[in-house]
């Protein structure tokens, strides 16, 4: 369907792509020479046996590590190296494998907390709490609470979320990712540890982020049906190494992932 | 009147997100608020002097390391020092321009010790935990070193201490030994509660929830697009401003002059142990930890002896004094255990449940 029938328009649509990343941890290589391309609106999964580098992948792509060779080439702009907040600024938000909220403070703030980047009245005004200040909170207030009613979290607005039951923290955890309105939104292992109807929901929920709101989706997701439902397209990892790329269909039938799910016969 | 939030329906996100969206709580403010200034007129000098004026002042600089410790997660053992900065900046300021009133030069002797706590609080995005507490040892040490070795900071005092000179505000002795503890509480007073205004703005603003993010997660919190560097020297120099103001309250309206040795680490750790009993990240648990660790010495100290007494008694003041430190020592165990995370914390399960009073939930 996607497929690059005319490489020019391919190439216009791909958000971001990395190119060639190797990443070494001293003698342990997390990633060696993995190559492939975001396009803008899909959802990319990447998927792989544990430790195949997914993580490392998110990693790179955010900015917490350094790629120690390759590309990452983000909006047509190969990327310096970075800190996080830099890759924050430029569109790219992030959920986390072990929910990483700010646990005292409630659903509301940490959503707030997601408009960080959004709001600008200067320090003097903060002092009082008045004028631009209050009026950018009550509006960016507004906002926090249309995500909320998105994500359906309205009854635990108000309460810290360290109270929380685990699924609603991931649901706030991917609020306070939209809060950013990103372009590149990376899940990493959004429906962990949930149960089917959880799991349905979460579901749902990416699904609508990329459907309304057109963000382009990285996410990295063990449960195979979730990942041949949703994603566009799928990209294989097994130990650092790019193995198969391509539609969920498509890597379904691949033999090579096939023995890295199921192993090989000796 | 009950405590309850039935009834308060609020119409527009500005009243929700109010420091205090409680009806109840903001007459209970403007109760204390009323009640604290009335004791200028109905408490005696020793209350005023001796326990109100120190109490505020502790309270400050609670806040100031709270912002640091509490909200932004950072410990710090300069606290101490950091007080120094604005008690010696105050003086040089007060004595070079010795026209300009002296509140003027309280509120900008804070700047100076903000300055030197950003200066100090840089190694912060490397470090944390013991490992920066113990870099802010080191401003404690070189700053009280500077203290000593400069005389220029006390304008070549051969006795090098602070003293207090004579200075009015609308023609009232504010400091200097002629003003009465009933105008300098009143302007300590006036003072601190502006300065908590300021604080609990900044905390539950945009500002705060960034020191906070630092605090919860600090990884999740870079990703959300708040800097590191620039939010923990933030905290660093809008705490060390609040132990600036302090230091200078403390020198010019309580004691009245003072040597370099009030600002030593003993100084730093009784600020920290009022943070800590009084509730991390919490403005209210620091006036709490401030009254727990200096006013109930003050009670114990005139109750003691009087319940000995009846039982014939007699015991000397020495005695009453061991007795003192034994009791206050207990107390700060016994709350620790039953509410580890402080005074604040108590009193937060306490309005909750008088919210839902008289049933548990």
């Amino acid at each position: 369907m996607r497929a690059p029938d005319n490489p020019v328009a391919a190439k216009q649509d791909v958000l971001l792509a990395v190119d060639n990343v190797s990443l070494g941890f001293g003698g342990v290589k997390a990633l060696s020479d993995v190559s492939f391309d975001i396009r803008k609106g899909e959802i990319r999964a990447i998927i792989g046996p544990n430790g195949a580098g997914k993580t490392s992948m998110l990693n790179c792509i955010n900015g917490f590590y350094y790629p120690t060779e390759g590309q990452i080439t983000f909006k047509g702009v190969k990327r310096p190296k970075m800190r996080p907040y830099l890759a924050a600024r430029g569109g790219i938000a992030r959920t986390f494998q072990n929910v990483a909220l700010f646990k005292s403070m409630s659903t509301l703030d940490n959503i707030m907390a997601g408009r960080s980047l959004k709001m600008h009245a200067n320090f003097f005004w903060q002092l009082f709490r008045h004028g631009p200040a209050m009026k950018e909170e009550a509006a960016h207030r507004r906002v926090v609470e249309d995500i909320i009613d998105f994500l359906e979290i309205q009854h635990i607005r108000k309460t810290p979320v360290g109270r929380l039951p685990y699924g609603l923290q991931k649901r706030v955890e991917l609020g306070r990712a939209l809060a950013m309105e990103p372009e590149l939104l990376l899940l990493d292992e959004p429906m962990a540890g949930m149960n089917l109807e959880e799991k349905e929901d979460m579901s749902r929920f990416i699904f609508e982020v990329n459907q309304q709101f057109g963000t382009t989706i990285a996410l990295i997701e063990h449960d195979m049906g979730v990942v041949m439902d949703l994603s566009d397209r799928v990209v294989v990892l097994e130990y650092g190494r790019k193995i198969a790329d391509g539609t969920p269909d498509e890597v379904k039938r691949d033999q090579r992932v096939i023995d890295a799910y199921l192993g090989v016969a000796h | 009147m009950l405590y309850r939030e039935a009834g308060q329906y609020k119409t527009n996100y500005a009243a929700d997100m109010a420091i205090f969206p409680l009806r109840e709580d903001r007459v209970g403010i403007a109760i204390i608020i009323l009640a604290a200034y009335s004791l200028a007129f109905l408490g005696n000098s020793f209350l005023l002097q001796a326990v109100m004026i120190p109490f505020l002042v502790f309270s400050l600089a609670a806040i100031g390391l709270n912002i640091l410790t509490g909200y932004t997660g950072l410990l710090s053992l300069g606290t101490g020092a950091f007080m120094g900065v604005g008690a010696y900046a105050c003086y040089k300021l007060m004595t070079a321009f010795p026209g300009v009133n002296v509140i003027v030069w309280i509120f900008a002797s804070g700047f100076f010790s903000a300055a030197v706590g950003a200066l100090f609080g840089l190694p912060s995005l490397r470090i944390k935990g013991f490992y920066l507490a113990v870099a802010t040892l080191a401003a404690q040490f070189f700053l009280q070193w500077c203290f000593i070795r400069i005389p220029w900071l006390v304008n070549y005092n051969v006795s090098g201490a602070l003293d207090a000179p004579l200075r009015t505000l609308f023609g009232v002795p504010v400091v200097g030994a002629t003003a009465t503890p009933q105008t300098r509480y009143l302007v300590v007073l006036t003072i601190v509660i502006l300065l908590t205004w300021i604080a609990s703005n900044l905390v539950h603003g945009r500002i705060g929830r960034a020191w906070i993010a630092i605090r919860d997660m600090d990884l999740a919190a870079e990703l959300m697009g708040i800097r590191p560097l620039q939010t923990k020297l933030l905290a660093f120099a809008v705490s060390s401003y609040y132990c600036g103001v302090a230091g200078a309250l403390l020198v010019f309206l309580w004691y009245g002059g003072a040597e370099y040795d009030v600002f030593n680490i003993n100084q730093s750790f009784f600020i920290l142990f009022m943070v800590i009993i009084g509730g991390l990240g919490s403005l209210i648990g620091s006036f709490f930890g401030a009254a727990l660790i200096f006013i109930m010495p003050i009670v114990l100290g005139i109750v003691l002896p009087a319940m000995l007494s009846p039982f014939g008694l007699s015991v000397g003041a020495d005695v009453i004094e061991h007795l003192r430190f034994m009791i206050v020592g207990a107390l700060i165990i016994f709350f620790l255990i039953v509410e580890p995370h402080g005074l604040a914390r108590l009193w937060q399960i306490g309005k909750q449940k008088l919210l839902v009073w008289p049933f548990p939930y």
